[in-house]
């Protein structure tokens, strides 16, 4: 009678396939969210940090040297000198209210007092250039950051001893595959895991609590059919759609992903070898399964869907918080006994792989755990199914 | 006569919540629904459970049908024990209540075969009572619609179906007629006559006299939980209409009528 776990489980996946809406929600959708939201994020900020590129800078000035006028027009900044006004408090409030970008405040005699300015011998303060801008305004900021970096230059070029980092090399000797599993083994653990949680926690409760709930379990219960069977077919069938829910999830966060993180550049999902995607699903695989085990004993204790989901928060809660643990600590710990742990072994097996950082002892101990803890929730499933206290109530 | 039915001193209580116990202004912490109930059926013929709501016809049929266990004693349904066995007890019988609702989403059709895999019934043999059922109950028509787009008339008629699809031996009904309309009822009657004929042996449970008096042929009349009276119809009835010797029975029993 072992086809009776196949029956069931096609039962299960002709209800949710034959639902078009249902198919939508919980598998199409969440990928494509994430991708449109994650993308749309990533352009979004770059946006509001760029400034239109032909934009003029609307800027007082107060005793600017020829020098540096000359700097700035060297640079190709776009700048309008204002003159509408010679009270520097009326230009101030013309910054505050934003419709000027910057007030530059030179000394008198600045390159003079520049010129007979000796650090080491001096009592006096140096001599003091104002810049004031408007934080709130992006044109200002940026306004604000290449001027000062122009007089930054522009004070170094007077008494240059060394320079850091200066011409075209390019310093930054981290790879793509750095960056990537550096960002990658940060973010996608945590993500991931709560994928995975949403997307079984979208079908457990429904399947089995709303079977409770509509009395079409006892239909079920009332077949020759073996509990175990029922508790297998009803286990796998569950771990099937959440799967498809989390890997479109992750799909959508690993394809949108470079693009949220833009302005970091240099990211690739492609630096993964197959085998680390087949490890990572493995991985998956099983954390799908054991989270289908532990949501579908909670749903088949809850009197109804409603019951199921509010009895499933705590675990949100936890799973949300061993999540986290992968945006702390060095890359993922080598003590084997960690990897007993469930969910927390699922984590930190994500995150060894995204970071190319993993043992593979410590893997097959993480996998074959969390499949000996859903075969364990199987066996509790099935004994509730036996349970008319719990099944009747 | 061949025993098929053997019921043999079940006892069946349920806890009582504090609530209920303050409803009912009881201290008591479990309620008896079954007490020390034994009755025979026999091979091919219709047993009547009758009683008043709350007699615990429903909770007998319940353990008859291996979906909650009795306190004490056992039953042997065909020599299969439905406490040591209820498995193989589950595969001899089929049993039909209100309780056991089908999947809204699905067809007639589907579930009629998704049950007959549980039951392990041949495809071929399948399709043929597929259509001979259908076809009898008018569902061939709504093979192909959801049940949750059904009336619930036809529901019923599905239910009763699908809780055939494997030919059982022995049927158990929990109030076979309760919420249809007078011509489905009758339908409903009328096939309960055409299964004895078959030779099968049916259990139903109902408070309705008429039914009784039109298929059964023993009567087990239980009251609070008891069995007050079982025999033949003839013998219980003693001459008298079954409706005035139930009301004597009530009343040597319990007590007046209020």
């Amino acid at each position: 009678m072992r086809n009776n776990v196949i029956t069931i489980i096609k039962k299960e996946l002709a209800r949710f396939f034959k639902d078009k809406r249902m198919v939508f929600t919980t598998v199409l959708m969440p990928g494509l969210m994430i991708y449109v939201l994650y993308s749309f994020m990533g352009s979004g900020l770059m946006d509001q940090f760029a400034v239109d590129e032909d934009y003029s800078y609307q800027i007082y000035e107060v005793n600017m040297p020829d020098s540096i006028q000359a700097m700035v027009e060297a640079s190709g900044m776009n700048v309008d000198v204002l003159n509408d006004t010679t009270d520097i408090e009326e230009m101030k409030t013309a910054i505050s209210e934003q419709e000027a970008d910057l007030l530059l405040i030179f000394p008198e005699d600045f390159e003079a007092e520049v010129a007979a300015y000796d650090c080491t011998t001096a009592t006096e303060a140096a001599p003091l250039v104002q810049v004031y801008y408007n934080s709130a305004r992006t044109e200002s900021g940026e306004c604000m950051g290449m001027i000062s970096e122009m007089l930054d230059t522009y004070e170094a070029s007077m008494a240059n001893r060394f320079d850091v980092n200066s011409g075209e090399d390019s310093y930054d000797l981290a790879t793509e595959k750095d960056t990537t599993a550096m960002v990658f083994s940060m973010m996608l653990p945590m993500l991931l895991m709560i994928f995975l949680f949403s997307g079984c926690m979208a079908v457990a409760p429904e399947s089995i609590a709303g079977e409770k709930e509509r009395g079409t379990i006892a239909t079920l219960l009332v077949t020759p059919m073996k509990r175990t069977h029922l508790a297998l077919g009803k286990i796998v069938s569950l771990s099937i759609i959440g799967l498809l829910s989390g890997v479109s999830s992750f799909l959508g966060t690993m394809l949108s992903l470079p693009k949220l993180m833009g302005e970091m550049g240099g990211m690739s999902a492609s630096v993964y070898t197959i085998s680390d995607y087949l490890l990572l699903l493995l991985v998956i695989l099983t954390t799908v399964l054991v989270l289908i085990g532990a949501l579908a004993v909670i749903s088949a204790y809850a009197k109804s869907v409603k019951e199921a989901s509010a009895l499933i928060m705590p675990l949100m809660v936890v799973v949300m918080f061993i999540s986290i643990t992968s945006m702390l600590g060095d890359g993922a710990p080598t003590q084997a006994a960690l990897y007993l742990i469930p969910i927390y072994n699922s984590v930190q097996c994500m995150n060894g792989i995204f970071s190319f950082d993993y043992q593979p002892l410590n893997m097959v101990i993480a996998l074959v755990a969390n499949v000996v803890y859903s075969l364990g929730m199987t066996g509790i499933l099935a004994k509730m199914f036996d349970n008319e206290r719990i099944m009747y109530s | 006569m061949d025993e098929i039915v053997n019921v043999q001193h079940l006892r069946k209580t349920f806890t009582l919540s504090k609530k209920q116990q303050k409803i009912e202004k009881t201290s008591d912490k479990c309620r008896v629904a079954v007490n020390d109930l034994s009755f025979t059926a026999y091979r091919g013929e219709v047993f009547g459970l009758l009683g008043p709501n709350g007699a615990g016809k429903t909770t007998t049929l319940r353990m008859l049908a291996t979906l909650i266990k009795p306190n004490e004693g056992d039953a042997l349904i065909d020599g299969s024990s439905v406490v040591k066995n209820p498995q193989e007890v589950r595969s001899k019988i089929g049993f039909l209540t209100s309780e056991l609702k089908l999947e809204g989403f699905f067809t007639p059709n589907y579930l009629f075969d998704f049950f007959s895999e549980l039951h392990g019934v041949e495809p071929a043999v399948r399709d043929q009572r597929k259509k001979k059922l259908f076809d009898k109950f008018g569902i061939t028509k709504f093979a192909e619609v959801k049940v949750a787009d059904m009336s619930t008339g036809m529901k019923q008629k599905v239910s009763l179906v699908i809780s055939l699809v494997h030919d059982p031996e022995i049927i158990i009904f929990d109030e076979p007629t309760n919420g249809l309309d007078v011509l489905t009822a009758k339908v409903v009657t009328d096939f309960l006559v055409e299964l004895k004929r078959e030779g099968k042996s049916i259990l139903v449970s109902t408070h309705i006299f008429s039914l009784i008096d039109r298929i059964c042929d023993r009567v087990g009349i239980i009251i609070n939980g008891e069995m007050v009276a079982c025999d033949t119809l003839e013998n219980i009835c003693n001459g008298k209409n079954l409706e005035d010797r139930f009301f004597e029975i009530y009343e040597e029993t319990v007590g007046e009528l209020v």
